[in-house]
């Protein structure tokens, strides 16, 4: 089994004459936490995308253990072990919590349509076992007796934590977390870096963030990828990245590397 | 509106000596007492003055007051109670619909006839839920599904095909024959799965679009099949007779359950030959709702019903929970059009036909509108729409015009102006009511979405 756990060969997109991405090489290791930092509009998210099957890469190949994955449907990637979150909240706003995470379960349940009419013992097992575990799931998530509220009705904080609950659900190997810690208040902030840590020490998760606070980002990352404009400016342990002058130039532009 | 009706309503009964908190503070049983017993009481009140009374009315008063005052759900298995009271109040109908009283305005009762059309528009309209509610997919062209069972069933009960010569358990064959004759029990199985298998055929092309571009193209497919159905008897010009034209197929063999089980099981031989005809029909086709109503309700609550919910919900975070949206768009589809099917081939036999006037825009119109009217997504706001809207195509509206004509001494036809008062009816429910009239909360709370910041914008009013 490779030790690389996603790889990208010169993914590139295009979007008509806009090059979002540019000839990206980008691997996440095992049991590793991996940032992607970059200005808005680097094309963090576009990367995202094509890692999950939302985009298909103009060029280029996204492998996932060591298996060709560009251009299937984003279903297969969930399939295979890649779960995400977005970077605005796409919960399912009017089903409750616990329904979210049942969602998640989906490739993981095998239940289909005519069992679920004659409702098998086997579906009845099933979905007793998954109710146990989606409330498990929750709670690991911090989302203590929230079962049955809907989406909607949750907190920004608590909708947040729901979508890592369901992303979790799908049972990843390597998650990915697009800027989620976005609006969050420097309590949780703080909060949610243990909360990492302890994806990958208890779950055995690789993670992938896309972050704008450099203080999570340098609290938790093994590596880190800068991306301006589509390319790839520079990579590696958190420290030499903050001394990096293309990074501080392309943050502050040309005239703070100067100074 | 309805927040200030309610609050004029409550500062009247205030200034009589009944605030709402004092309301409020009775028990809960007591208050759906009084207010039913009020509503009851306004109800027979109109019945005893421009209706036609009989004793019976009090009895139907009394009833209605029992299924809706105890909290039954309170009770060990009380929830089956209220459906299972229901189901037997329907069953029995046959036999006390002569003893009913009038309504006002509405006039008698539904006949058995109506009420097994009002069932099979049920089940119809049920089948939708599963595309419209569930899902969430706009559907303009399901009228196919349901003409498509009805033509399975002239295809393979009638005398159709002349060249063929086939009898499977079919009953009620005259002399010389011909044809495929198979037993209307094996032929609704036989049409719901092939309307279910055209629906994932049409499905897999056209699922792929979104919103309003699915709707189109459902459009467009309901508008090829009648076409079809209309120039069938020579199809694509090799004198090939598969659908007869603009005559149909008729007539079509009626269900049955044969000699054998007529002297052993006192089961009909034939329905068609029974002096209790539209009875038997009645009860057939509440099996078969009852059948589309437990189908719904396990699927809404398994795997498959959560994924289409989350389809409707958000497609693109569905995808990234790993479910694959065409195939379980398709199930979905091929789902109603199974009960569409079915029903569609019930109807055929009932009617004895199958005609390409039954693929009518206006039908899948129709049935949208029962889906609309009684709550998308709600079994029981469905199937409340789709009766209410059945019954008035059949006899509502006939009764509704009488009573206007007899009243106003006016002569209007008014069942010609069916779909300007569905019409109306849609704009209606959609202004003030876009839930239904029975809605899902899930429904509710989804189309109430805009109403987000209401609190705050009644606080500055409130303030103003």
């Amino acid at each position: 089994m490779p030790d690389e756990l996603l790889q990208t060969l010169s993914l590139r997109k295009e979007f008509g004459g806009l090059v979002a991405n540019n000839n990206v090489d980008f691997t996440v290791p095992r049991n590793a936490v991996v940032s992607l930092i970059g200005p808005n509009g680097a094309g963090k998210t576009t990367f995202f995308n094509m890692l999950t099957g939302v985009y298909k890469p103009t060029n280029g190949r996204v492998l996932f253990e060591g298996e060709d994955m560009t251009n299937k449907p984003p279903h297969a990637y969930t399939q295979r072990g890649v779960g995400r979150t977005f970077q605005n909240i796409r919960l399912f706003q009017n089903m409750t919590a616990l329904e979210n995470v049942l969602v998640g379960m989906h490739v993981r349940l095998k239940g289909n349509l005519f069992e679920a009419i004659a409702r098998t013992p086997r579906v009845r097992r099933e979905e007793v076992a998954a109710r146990v575990r989606a409330r498990e799931l929750l709670e690991f998530s911090g989302l203590v007796r929230k079962d049955g509220v809907i989406g909607r009705n949750l907190s920004y904080g608590d909708q947040r934590r729901l979508e890592v609950a369901r992303a979790l659900a799908t049972q990843p190997k390597l998650l990915l977390l697009d800027e989620p810690t976005a609006g969050m208040n420097p309590q949780e902030t703080a909060e949610f870096t243990t909360f990492v840590s302890r994806l990958r020490e208890e779950l055995k998760l690789s993670v992938l963030l896309i972050e704008h606070d450099m203080r999570v980002v340098m609290g938790v990352s093994d590596r880190v990828t800068v991306l301006d404009y589509g390319e790839k400016i520079a990579e590696g342990p958190p420290e030499a990245i903050q001394k990096d002058e293309r990074v501080i130039e392309a943050y502050l532009g040309a005239a703070a590397v100067k100074a | 509106m309805r927040r200030r009706l309610s609050g004029w309503w409550w500062a009247a009964l205030g200034a009589v000596g009944l605030p709402h908190d004092r309301w409020l503070s009775v028990p809960r049983l007591t208050r759906r007492a009084v207010k039913t017993a009020i509503w009851l009481g306004i109800g027979l009140a109109l019945v005893a003055a421009f209706g036609v009374w009989k004793t019976a009315a009090l009895a139907v008063a009394a009833v209605v007051a029992l299924l809706v005052v105890p909290a039954w759900n309170r009770l060990p298995y009380g929830r089956f109670f209220v459906p299972l009271a229901v189901i037997g109040i329907v069953v029995a109908y046959p036999y006390y619909l002569g003893s009913l009283p009038q309504l006002p305005v509405f006039g008698p009762f539904p006949q058995i006839s109506t009420m097994v059309v009002m069932m099979i528009f049920t089940m119809m309209a049920l089948g939708l839920n599963f595309v419209v509610g569930y899902a969430g997919l706009l559907d303009l062209g399901y009228v196919a599904f349901y003409a498509m069972g009805a033509y399975m069933a002239g295809w393979f009960a009638s005398n159709q095909f002349a060249k063929q010569h086939l009898n499977l358990g079919a009953v009620g064959l005259y002399p010389g024959w011909s044809g495929y004759h198979i037993t209307i029990w094996l032929v609704l199985l036989m049409a719901g799965i092939a309307t279910a298998i055209i629906g994932v055929l049409i499905g897999l092309p056209t699922l792929r679009l979104r919103g309003d571009y699915l709707a189109i193209v459902t459009l467009g497919f309901g508008e090829i099949m009648p076409q079809i159905a209309r120039n069938g008897d020579n199809l694509f010009g090799t004198g090939f007779n598969l659908t007869n034209g603009t005559g149909g197929i008729t007539p079509i063999d009626g269900p049955g359950f044969g000699n054998w089980a007529q002297a052993h099981l006192h089961l009909p031989a034939n329905y068609l030959n029974a002096s209790n005809f539209d009875s038997l029909y009645l009860w057939t086709s509440i099996v078969l709702v009852g059948i589309t109503v437990f189908c719904s309700m396990r699927l809404r609550d398994s795997r498959v019903g959560r994924a289409w919910i989350a389809i409707r919900e958000d497609e693109t975070a569905a995808a990234a929970m790993g479910i694959p949206l065409m195939r379980t768009k398709t199930w979905a589809y091929a789902t109603g059009a199974f009960f569409g099917g079915v029903a569609g081939a019930y109807y055929a036999s009932y009617k004895s036909g199958a005609f390409p006037d039954d693929f009518f825009f206006n039908i899948s119109v129709f049935i949208l509108c029962m889906v609309i009217l009684g709550g998308m997504g709600n079994i029981w706001g469905v199937i409340f729409g789709a009766c209410f809207l059945a019954y008035l195509d059949r006899e509502g509206l006939a009764n509704v015009g009488a009573w206007i004509n007899g009243h106003f001494h006016t002569n209007l036809n008014v069942p010609l102006y069916e779909f300007g008062i569905y019409g109306v009816i849609i704009v209606v429910v959609m202004l003030f009511r876009p839930e239904g009239l029975i809605p899902s909360q899930r429904r509710a709370a989804e189309l109430h979405e805009g109403v987000h910041d209401d609190p705050l914008y009644e606080a500055e009013t409130a303030g103003a």
